[in-house]
């Protein structure tokens, strides 16, 4: 992988991967995980935003056998192993759908829409899902 | 500038994947360079050279190819999400190869300007 080691050189990038797709019903909730664990390999400084219908991908209880699907969700309470802690949901798309910060999977920092936009400034790559 | 490009919407049913090429000709006769453009979910049917559109409409397979050969782009497509779609080597169109997930986040790495097109 010489490819691999001369982009490491150029020192970790900060990527923001943005979901805002329900977890079920597109692929694009799962497909933004996947993109968060591979950046992790890569030693990368990766984000996780939740906005709009992303914030029910991070809701406790969910239950896939009768739709036949993978049901990804604990996979979240993993990215820690990957050294990702930085989950970061929009205060305005959960006090939308009546959700609550305490009611989801993983620990996650509260931000409202004005703050979420600094952070996306803030990245080298916003990949949005 | 250095650019890399993601396109994960699927041909001929939704413009990104036609924007993504546009995109990808008009920066580099602006004089950037487009590196790599990487394809992910049904964006990866792009890469099938069986697919035959009319007579009077662009091919967007072929020019994804033309553009590739004659810039020397990476045109890397998404093993899983290429394989879900029997998107396999024997049908890739000149110029595409399947990769990793890897590939995309070192084209986010190496370039300066990541540019998603679809989802």
């Amino acid at each position: 992988m010489a490819e691999q080691a001369q982009g490491k050189k150029a020192g970790p990038k900060k990527f923001a991967l943005v979901t805002r797709h329900a977890p079920h019903g597109t692929v694009y909730a799962l497909e933004a995980l996947e993109v968060v664990l591979i950046a992790a390999t890569f030693d990368q400084d990766v984000s996780l935003v939740f906005l709009d219908d992303g914030v029910y991908a991070l809701a406790k209880g969910q239950k896939t056998t009768g739709i036949e699907v993978k049901n990804f969700s604990p996979t979240f309470r993993a990215l820690d192993d990957y050294d990702v802690n930085k989950l970061y949901v929009e205060r305005e798309s959960l006090q939308a759908r009546g959700i609550t910060a305490d009611s989801l999977l993983v620990p996650v920092e509260v931000l409202d829409a004005k703050q979420i936009g600094e952070l996306i400034a803030q990245q080298d790559v916003v990949l949005s899902f | 500038m250095k650019i890399g490009i993601m396109v994960s919407a699927g041909p001929y049913t939704h413009q990104a994947n036609d924007s993504a090429y546009l995109f990808a000709r008009a920066a580099i006769a602006k004089g950037h360079s487009v590196e790599r453009v990487f394809f992910y979910h049904d964006g990866v049917n792009a890469a099938n050279r069986l697919t035959e559109p009319p007579q009077d409409d662009r091919n967007v397979t072929a020019r994804w190819s033309a553009l590739a050969a004659e810039h020397k782009i990476d045109l890397v497509v998404c093993v899983a999400a290429a394989l879900r779609r029997g998107i396999k080597d024997q049908i890739l169109a000149p110029g595409f190869r399947i990769s990793g997930l890897g590939q995309l986040i070192e084209t986010g790495m190496k370039s300066d300007r990541l540019v998603v097109f679809g989802a």
